[in-house]
């Protein structure tokens, strides 16, 4: 067999081969159960929401702003980051990841003082989230004035 | 308990099967692309500001309720949502004051509980 230090494209094959397959598929699966399960926690609060007579747009607020404060305690507590290793995407791409983007590099920054240290690296990911997202929409309702 | 009786047990099942196949989406993303996290937020973000820009969806929330409106693709659908609304009330003012107006609850949310907790816990320690 040749040398696989040979050339950077045999040594990427060769560490392919050696590195061990991430289990995509039992990954998938957590990010399924975990992701759907907090899906299902919003959706028991908005038909709270709607019992109680608000319309689906207040609910949906409410549904976002208590998943929000729960991710934010239970990041605060250290418990998010470990179902987190174990959900993957699954408490990422719901709002409760959103959350946990702001808190998590908020407490890690806290030695730099409550006002740069906190209150600034709280946007170093939720950030971007907002630029992009923000702007984007601008632009949609830009379009949607020109063009529709 | 009268609430439990009220619960449309259909809607939630759909809830969980779509929120839990948009959480799959983003796990093959991480693992087959090694995208980070927060590049996977940014693209969520995005890509539901597109899809409710489209009008897209709309359909996808009317299917599967908060399955569809809690993944961050929801939270970009609603931005959306919200321009064209304030466009359609107030011009090409609403573009700029329409998408943050319906997410300032979740903004604020954020921000508050997130200052407060972080403010709360104690910076950990890494074990080696």
């Amino acid at each position: 067999m040749d040398n696989p230090m040979d050339t950077p494209k045999t040594y990427s094959d060769y560490v392919d081969k050696k590195s061990p397959n991430s289990p995509i598929f039992t990954n998938c699966l957590k990010a399924f159960l975990i992701g759907g399960f907090i899906c299902s926690i919003g959706q028991l609060i908005f038909f709270f929401c709607k019992s109680k007579g608000l319309d689906t747009s207040a609910s949906n607020t409410v549904v976002s702003i208590i998943l929000i404060g729960i991710a934010a305690l239970l990041t605060g507590l250290n418990i998010f980051n470990k179902i987190g290793k174990v959900a993957g995407a699954g408490s990422l791409v719901p709002i409760t990841g959103f959350a946990n983007s702001i808190v998590s590099p908020a407490i890690e920054y806290k030695s730099e003082g409550y006002i740069m240290g906190v209150g600034g690296k709280m946007f170093t990911v939720a950030g971007p989230v907002l630029v992009f997202g923000i702007s984007a929409s601008v632009i949609v309702g830009m379009i949607y004035c020109f063009f529709v | 308990m009268e609430f439990f009786q009220t619960i449309d047990w259909s809607l939630m099942l759909r809830c969980f099967i779509v929120g839990g196949l948009i959480c799959v989406i983003g796990q093959i993303l991480i693992d087959k692309t090694k995208l980070t996290s927060a590049r996977i937020l940014v693209l969520f973000v995005t890509l539901g500001v597109i899809l409710g820009g489209l009008g897209l969806y709309q359909y996808v929330i009317d299917f599967a309720g908060c399955g569809a409106t809690v993944p961050l693709t929801g939270f970009g659908a609603n931005l959306a949502k919200g321009a064209i609304t304030e466009v359609q009330n107030s011009g090409l003012l609403g573009a700029f004051v329409g998408g943050v107006k319906v997410a300032a609850g979740g903004i604020a949310a954020a921000i508050f509980f997130g200052y407060l907790a972080s403010i709360m816990a104690k910076p950990k320690i890494k074990k080696q």
